[in-house]
């Protein structure tokens, strides 16, 4: 009874952070959101009785998409709605604006 | 250890519709993203949580009721009669990591546009447009 | 507008239909068959596994001797996506125009870490590496296997460049390394085509079931993808962390 209980927790809680992850605007977040996916799945295959897919998908899911997520948020912008910076405004001046 | 043989059979409704809808909401919510979504990561993230909701459906699919883990560890060597299936665990296996593979190269080309048109949204890159 | 409600169409008719497919196959319902006599494909896997080829993971079994030139794509297809992300990624400094200003953001990340953390790599990296290794070398007797092992050890090697500022790995050896163990991996199977008549027959010495060296040549396999996995993921994530950042 408990075991149905965690069960029904977990799979409300992967659901939620997925949902999280596409409506959030700060990048960083959203990246955090798809490792928090990655790991509850982990905990799912485990269950489902399949350990060599859960190892498999905590060691690559969790550390190493978040990374490169993060390095690619680094050389990009950061906010979702600032999609360029001022190097593509570099030739306007404050009289057509 | 995690006694889930007993519970499977009586609650069987509620857990085939937790395990399946998960998997499908998975797959609606990333192909939503990859459709809907302006700035470059945020499609390659939605891309990312698609492959996890496939990843899903596949080892779900394999599941036999009151099977345990497919290893013939020493205690139980002729136990085969109650294994799950070896074969979809098999492809996942591949197919999580070619799914790193290709999230890898997408962002690698992301980080190539951006240095080169200064912008991340998907409707200004229209140098290719006649 | 238009282009949402058409998205919003196609995303339900295809949940529909995925869940519609999905209530003819029942969770939990029997489709192997029976072991003895086998009729389906798992069957005959989870028949031959400990029998005649004596490895103790079956989905091992899988994965390197039943399906091996599966493997042989997926190894290819690691090393299309490592070389592909080094050559669109340069790693001097690119011919463009730089800028020389220097933002404030980039003034805080010269730093360098705290001694906690530094201290605290210092003491897991050998353990990260212990346990990657016996992973991929243990891959035919517990869950594990050559890619789980390379996943571990280029994870240990990421908290080394991450915590420390001049932390670099050579990355000659690395390349030499990498070329070595995948060059060690198709040599297997051209032995198997020369000697035996099929690429990647599996003829190596076969024991007893959960002795270390059994099942032919399944654990030199995975030595040569767990060196070849390990290596290549160290090599991505040197080329990523060392791009200039853009100084705005």
């Amino acid at each position: 009874m408990v075991l149905l209980i965690f069960l029904i927790a977990m799979a409300v809680i992967l659901i939620v952070a997925a949902i999280y992850s596409i409506v959030q605007k700060d990048l960083l977040f959203a990246v955090l959101g798809t490792g928090v996916v990655s790991l509850i799945l982990s905990v799912f295959f485990y269950i489902l009785q399949a350990p060599d897919v859960a190892i498999t998908e905590a060691a690559i899911g969790i550390a190493l998409t978040t990374i490169i997520f993060i390095i690619t948020i680094r050389n990009t912008t950061r906010d979702e709605d600032k999609y360029n910076d001022d190097y593509i405004n570099r030739f306007k001046s404050d009289k057509d604006a | 250890m995690i006694d889930f043989h007993t519970i499977f059979e009586q609650y069987k409704e509620i857990i085939s519709i937790a395990v399946y809808g998960t998997a499908v909401f998975l797959i609606i919510i990333g192909l939503y993203a990859v459709l809907l979504k302006k700035h470059l990561v945020k499609i390659v993230i939605g891309l990312s949580i698609m492959d996890a909701g496939i990843h899903l459906l596949f080892v779900a699919v394999g599941y036999i009721s009151g099977g345990t883990a497919p290893i013939f560890s020493p205690g139980n060597e002729n136990a085969a009669n109650t294994m799950v299936d070896p074969v979809p665990q098999a492809l996942v296996l591949t197919a999580i990591v070619i799914g790193f593979a290709v999230t890898a190269l997408a962002l690698s080309l992301v980080i190539r546009l951006y240095k080169h048109h200064h912008t991340a949204n998907i409707d200004q890159l229209k140098s290719l447009k006649w | 507008m238009l282009k949402k409600l058409f998205v919003f169409i196609l995303l339900f008719t295809i949940g529909y239909f995925l869940v519609n497919s999905l209530k003819s196959i029942p969770l939990g319902a029997n489709r192997v068959g029976s072991i003895d006599e086998p009729t389906t494909v798992s069957g005959y896997y989870l028949n031959k596994s400990p029998n005649a080829l004596k490895v103790a993971n079956s989905i091992t079994a899988v994965v390197v001797n039943f399906r091996g030139f599966d493997t042989l794509g997926e190894v290819t297809v690691l090393f299309l996506a490592a070389t592909g992300l080094a050559s669109i990624l340069y790693r001097k400094e690119d011919e463009e125009e730089e800028e020389k200003h220097t933002h404030s953001l980039s003034k805080r990340l010269n730093l360098p870490s705290s001694s906690l953390v530094r201290t605290g790599a210092k003491i897991l990296f050998p353990l990260i590496l212990l346990l990657g290794i016996y992973v991929f070398i243990h891959g035919h007797l517990t869950p594990g296997g050559g890619f789980q092992g390379g996943a571990i050890i280029a994870t240990g090697f990421l908290l080394m460049l991450v915590s420390y500022k001049g932390f670099t790995t050579n990355h000659n050896v690395m390349v030499w390394l990498e070329s070595l163990a995948g060059l060690g991996f198709v040599g297997v199977g051209l032995y198997g085509l020369f000697a035996y008549g099929s690429f990647l027959q599996n003829t190596g010495w076969t024991g007893n079931l959960n002795d270390l060296i059994s099942g032919g040549f399944i654990p030199l396999i995975y030595i040569f993808i767990g060196i070849k996995v390990a290596t290549e993921l160290t090599n991505v994530l040197d080329t990523l962390l060392n791009i200039k950042p853009r100084k705005k």
